[in-house]
């Protein structure tokens, strides 16, 4: 086999002057033809710069190469080396040999021409093709990557596709004239489980039906396994192991890698689940939700007419007991935040009832219940220094800052793993594993006895996240803390969860023991879901393309949905019968 | 402190808050004044004199020093500007904050009103307020506040309204805080950049409008002194005595650059999206 | 509802408050409201003549009645009777409205002629010398009032190359199409120049953030050309901010025609409103305030429709 690809002791720098503040720090590799390779890395480890350098198009983000040859045996066995090639010359190269697909297919797509425009334009650039040939090339191109009803949708502006659609349309943009080389920048990092799988298993049948080669760079080192034959793992802009997919995954040698193998949650289908609890039906419940209704009216029409409901959330219960864990699982749009933010009073519920152990709660908050949010960038205040943002929950249950309150926040400061002087500086200058630790503390202020984590380990790095979730394991067992756990991860819902919830629709349809679900899951979505989720383990398992979409939940004026039939699977296992 | 050394590093911050600082100081010192000569004094056998040791931007028709009437006339558009810009500021920001806050109905009467006012282009609404009320320093003040403030209201209700749905207000609200913590502490603490800002760019606007009704004689009525009335009074003798035209024309551009480089220095600064850009 | 719908009916809304405003504040003039109608000639005026006016004027019913009589007027086009010119104010105003009309779409095509290439040409040699010097511009046209741009013209043609405005009798277009450019273009420099510099500034930061956006970075990917790029993807994307702000600075051009019009001596609706406001004409007043918001809305919602024809986000009904 040639080498389609090789890159030696690539550097590249940012900024007036990229020499100082260098990002990528020398990296070599090759890449045969036909071959995949997976870059993996937390953020700021330089693989997206290093993906962005191949076909140059770091120089418009502000990069340059400072050293180092990317060098490409182009179609016709010429060899090109891309650091030194002129503006012209690459504008000819991409596209038509390195094809690229981004992060962000929502903001990726230029919103204001058809998405069948942006297809044929490579069609124009690279193939000389105009007029009824380009539609053509256009429809064909959007068959290949299995959207349904190609012809219609090459009208479509972007706006009016999902992310997994539009991730599709740019799938089938970058491969239009078959380049032999398509680099893919964390391609499904912004998209569902589900979507994510789907993405994966068509990108997997197009490299074999094109033989093209890819580079595909990941923070997931579970997603990695489906697709590559060599994986590369890079730390602060040095690829610190490099190797064959078998070799680095089950022996790995650089201790980076080792701990991204370790220390980062992997799917385990339910052997990873805690046991460090037993459920007693007869305790009082922290948190005891009866019958949760959420509906949002959608108004139309030229009078604002209500013409039906969004029924976000659909007829929930559920109790969770002191010192045990319910994660509510669930993709974009099945309810599962609505849920949270209405137990916390931020959503009006249209029916239903809580009761803590202070009571029901009606419309006042209920100190007992405490939330940390998913984005730690946004929850706190950036005006307002630590202190002021630990007194505020006191403040607001009507106390008094004290010299108590002081050490209070002090210990919890210590407590969450913060430095002491942290009281006097601002949000801004904590990192973002730090700054949730601060959510955390600001959530305990208040001695609650439940906690509701929405989506609060989401945003951070992989190996934070790990730190973070033994933080909040300890917590619980220190206070006897019930977690209500909202995630759309399995693999963090499995180091966390004793119980779990898959919500779809806004319905429960499985709800248990979290051992039991991932391992033996019964409803056919929770099935779908797991078999979703990237693992080391499954990593030679084929995954179905489905182009199923999630059903509407927009439903007419009165619309009441049936009464739910449950199947019993276990001692505490079940799940809602299916037609 | 640590604002000031931003200002003086930001190139654009640097100039416009130089000039910004010496045309406070001319303003105070006309205001209360501090001239080289008195304004209203006309030396009869030196009109139309040409700038000199004496005389720094010459006399006018009437024997005036024009370089005292400038200072005084700077005063008294910074009077008029700082005034205006501050009832417009307060006034708009209260709007602004409750019809975010409150949304509905409140929200729906704040800013059909707001939408009302904005249909005017902004000098047409400041001429009829005048000629409503008869021209004069105040009628200014309050025309050039009623003409600003709905841009006011508009610039902290947009910001209001995203931090609003912003997870800190969203966990305010999960604590139980108050009303008045959440608006003065979560909303207003984050509306103070954007609002600095738009206070520069509004005293701009308005010693640029202020000029023009004087310029118009619906300002500042003479004998007081004004940069608008002094070019008015330049527009028949621009040819044989052009330092009528010159200073005072200069003086308003420069004032008006000075308060426009420091307001765009601010939104640099104080906006971390645009910061990346100029660093 | 879509964006469209809502536009179309918050236009008559805004209109009506608009009516009101102007109705209420003329009515606010200080003194009764036969020296609102008649200006200083009411002096002259017996108790008894007074009397007779107010009720052949319907003064002397409530205000609710007053109002709802002279809208209707209004909707047939009777915008009341001038004092100081004696004949009806509608037939005065379209009389000057041709002028200013044509002043603002001068300074509109000037500005936009100077401002969209300058302002592009300047986004895509960010932080070189020549954007430096296209920023200069721009923040000195800002900052500089239209009629000291015109003072200073005239000035600088006069000292310089002893040329003299043509400031004698005006001429309609469709007179002298050549004359009447002659007298027209400097008055529309003068009032295009700070919208010139605003457009400059807009259009570029609008084309420095597209250039950064996602989609750019992809059509690069596809080896889409620079020129390409910047024409084809980058420009649409960065024009819906430069036609809101033409929408918006159309009003400006419209009340700074007033200014501008003072300096060249143009007969135009700008001038009207000054001298009806130092004649006290407060019919004329209230006639031409109207016409102009109404000018200026029909703009704007023209802008609108402009917009949704630009950008499908709108055009669908959905949020961006």
């Amino acid at each position: 086999m040639t080498s389609l690809l090789s890159v030696s002791n690539l550097r590249v720098g940012f900024g007036r002057d990229p020499a100082r503040n260098e990002i990528v720090k020398g990296v070599s590799f090759d890449l045969a033809a036909g071959e995949t390779l997976a870059i993996v890395g937390e953020s700021g480890s330089g693989k997206s710069v290093t993906a962005l350098s191949i076909n140059r198009l770091v120089d418009f983000g502000g990069g340059r190469i400072i050293g180092g040859s990317i060098k490409l045996t182009r179609a016709d066995e010429s060899i090109l080396d891309i650091t030194l090639a002129k503006e012209p010359m690459l504008e000819k190269i991409r596209g038509s040999e390195i094809g690229m697909i981004f992060q962000e297919p929502m903001t990726s797509l230029n919103p204001v021409l058809s998405i069948g425009t942006q297809i044929e334009e490579s069609f124009r650039l690279h193939r000389g093709l105009t007029g009824r040939q380009a539609i053509a090339a256009a429809k064909d191109a959007l068959d290949r990557v299995r959207i349904p009803d190609a012809a219609r949708r090459l009208k479509y502006a972007p706006n009016q596709l999902s992310g997994g659609m539009l991730q599709r349309v740019m799938i089938a943009t970058a491969l239009a004239c078959n380049p032999r080389l398509l680099i893919a920048d964390e391609p499904t990092t912004a998209l569902d489980v589900t979507v994510q799988a789907q993405i994966m298993a068509l990108l997997g049948e197009l490299k074999r039906e094109t033989g093209m080669a890819m580079i595909f760079i990941t923070h997931d080192i579970g997603l990695v396994a489906g697709i590559a034959d060599k994986v590369m793992v890079m730390q602060a802009g040095q690829a610190v192991e490099q190797g064959a997919l078998g070799e680095v995954l089950d022996r790995p040698q650089h201790p980076y890698t080792q701990h991204l193998l370790s220390a980062v949650p992997h799917f385990e289908s339910g052997r990873a689940a805690r046991t460090d609890f037993t459920r007693k039906e007869k305790e009082t419940p922290a948190l005891d939700v009866e019958g949760l209704v959420v509906r949002f009216k959608v108004k139309g029409g030229f009078f604002s007419r209500a013409q039906g409901s969004v029924h976000a959330v659909e007829n929930v219960s559920f109790k969770l007991m002191p010192g045990e864990t319910l994660a509510i699982v669930g993709e974009s749009g099945s309810g599962k935040s609505t849920t949270a933010r209405a137990i916390l009073g931020l959503v009006r519920p249209t029916r239903g009832s809580f009761a803590t152990h202070m009571g029901s709660i009606a419309d006042a908050t209920d100190p007992s219940v405490q939330m940390v949010f998913q984005n730690p960038y946004a929850s706190l205040n950036p005006r307002l220094r630590v202190d002021s943002i630990l007194a505020e929950p006191v403040i607001a249950g009507g106390g008094r800052v004290t010299a108590e309150t002081r050490e209070k926040m002090k210990a919890l400061l210590k407590r969450v793993g913060l430095p002491e002087d942290s009281l006097d500086r601002y949000p801004h200058q904590f990192s973002g594993g730090q700054r949730q630790r601060l959510c955390i503390a600001r959530a305990l202020m208040l001695n609650p006895s439940v906690v509701v984590l929405d989506e609060a380990v989401s945003a951070l790095d992989v190996s934070v996240q790990a730190k973070v979730l033994e933080l909040l394991v300890d917590l619980q067992k220190e206070f006897g803390l019930a977690y209500l756990f909202v995630s759309h991860d399995m693999a963090v819902v499995e180091r966390i969860a004793h119980r779990i919830a898959v919500l779809y629709a806004g319905q429960i349809v499985e709800i248990g023991d979290a051992a039991s679900i991932l391992s033996n899951p019964q409803h056919s979505y929770t099935k779908r879901l797991i078999s979703a989720v990237p693992s080391i383990d499954r990593r030679n398992q084929r995954f179905e393309i489905d182009t199923r979409q999630v059903p509407s939940l927009v439903r007419p004026p009165g619309y009441e949905p049936p009464e739910a039939q449950w199947r019993e699977f276990g001692p505490d296992h079940r799940a809602r019968a299916e037609a | 402190m640590s604002m000031l050394r931003a200002i003086f590093s930001h190139p654009s911050g640097r100039i416009g808050g130089t000039i910004v600082v010496i045309y406070v100081v001319v303003a105070m010192l006309g205001m209360f004044g501090i001239t080289p000569h008195n304004p209203l004094q006309q030396y009869r056998i030196d009109r139309l004199h040409a700038p000199s040791m004496v005389y720094w931007m010459g006399t006018d028709l009437f024997g005036r020093d024009v370089a005292s009437r400038l200072m005084k006339g700077v005063g008294q558009s910074f009077l008029v500007g700082v005034s205006a810009v501050a009832l417009a500021s307060i006034a708009g920001t209260v709007l602004g904050l409750t019809a975010a806050w409150f949304g509905k109905a409140w929200d729906g009467i704040v800013m059909r009103v707001m939408d009302v006012l904005l249909a005017f282009p902004a000098i047409l609404l400041a001429l009829l307020i005048i000629a409503v009320a008869g021209p004069g320093t105040w009628t200014s003040v309050a025309a050039i506040a009623i003409v600003y403030m709905p841009i006011f209201t508009r610039v902290v209700r947009g910001p209001a309204l995203s931090i609003k749905s912003r997870e800190f207000v969203d966990a305010a609200r999960t604590f139980g805080s108050s009303r008045r913590y959440i608006l003065t502490h979560h909303l207003l603490l984050n509306l103070v950049a954007p609002l600095t800002v738009q206070v520069t760019l509004a005293l701009a606007w308005s010693l640029l409008t202020e000029a023009g009704l004087s310029f118009l004689g619906l300002g500042t009525q003479p004998p007081s002194s004004s940069l608008g009335l002094m070019l008015a009074d330049s527009r028949n003798l621009m040819e044989t005595a052009p330092w009528l035209l010159i200073f005072p024309a200069i003086t308003i551009m420069i004032s008006i650059l000075g308060f426009n480089l420091l307001g765009d220095a601010l939104r640099d600064i104080l906006d971390p999206k645009t910061r990346s850009r100029t660093a | 509802m879509s964006y469209l719908a809502r536009r179309l009916l918050t236009f008559p809304l805004v209109m009506l408050g608009v009516s009101i405003l102007v109705f209420v504040a003329i009515r606010m003039v200080p003194g009764d409201a036969i020296t609102a109608m008649l200006g200083t000639e009411a002096g002259l005026l017996t108790s008894a003549q007074r009397a007779a006016l107010a009720a052949y004027f319907g003064i002397d019913q409530p205000i609710l009645v007053q109002y709802w009589k002279w809208l209707l007027g209004v909707f047939q086009g009777d915008l009341g009777i001038s004092v100081t010119h004696g004949k009806p104010v509608l037939s005065i105003i379209l009389e000057r409205f041709p002028l200013t009309l044509q002043l603002a779409l001068m300074s509109m095509c000037v500005a936009l002629a100077v401002g969209l290439p300058a302002g592009i040409f300047a986004a895509t040699r960010n932080e070189k010398l020549s954007d430096l010097g296209v920023r200069i511009f721009a923040m000195i046209g800002q900052s500089t009032p239209n009629f000291v741009v015109g003072l200073l013209l005239i000035y600088a043609l006069s000292a310089g190359f002893g040329v003299l405005p043509t400031m004698g009798e005006f001429t309609p277009f469709l007179t002298d199409p050549l004359r009447n450019l002659g007298q027209m273009i400097l008055p529309a420099v003068t009032l295009g120049f700070a919208f010139a510099a605003s457009v400059t500034r807009i259009s570029r930061s609008a084309m420095l953030d597209v250039l950064s956006d996602d989609y750019v970075r992809t059509a690069r990917s596809k080896g889409v050309p620079k020129m390409s790029v910047i024409w084809r993807h980058a420009l649409p994307n960065a024009l819906i901010p430069v036609v809101t702000l033409s929408g918006v600075e159309f009003g400006y051009l419209l009340g700074g025609a007033v200014l501008v019009e003072q300096i060249y001596a143009l007969p135009g609706l700008g001038r009207l409103v000054l001298e009806a406001i130092l004649q006290r004409d407060y019919a004329l007043v209230q006639g031409c305030v109207l016409f102009i918001a109404f000018n200026f809305l029909v703009v704007n919602l023209l802008v609108d429709l402009l917009y949704v024809t630009l950008d499908p986000r709108i055009r669908l009904g959905e949020g961006g």
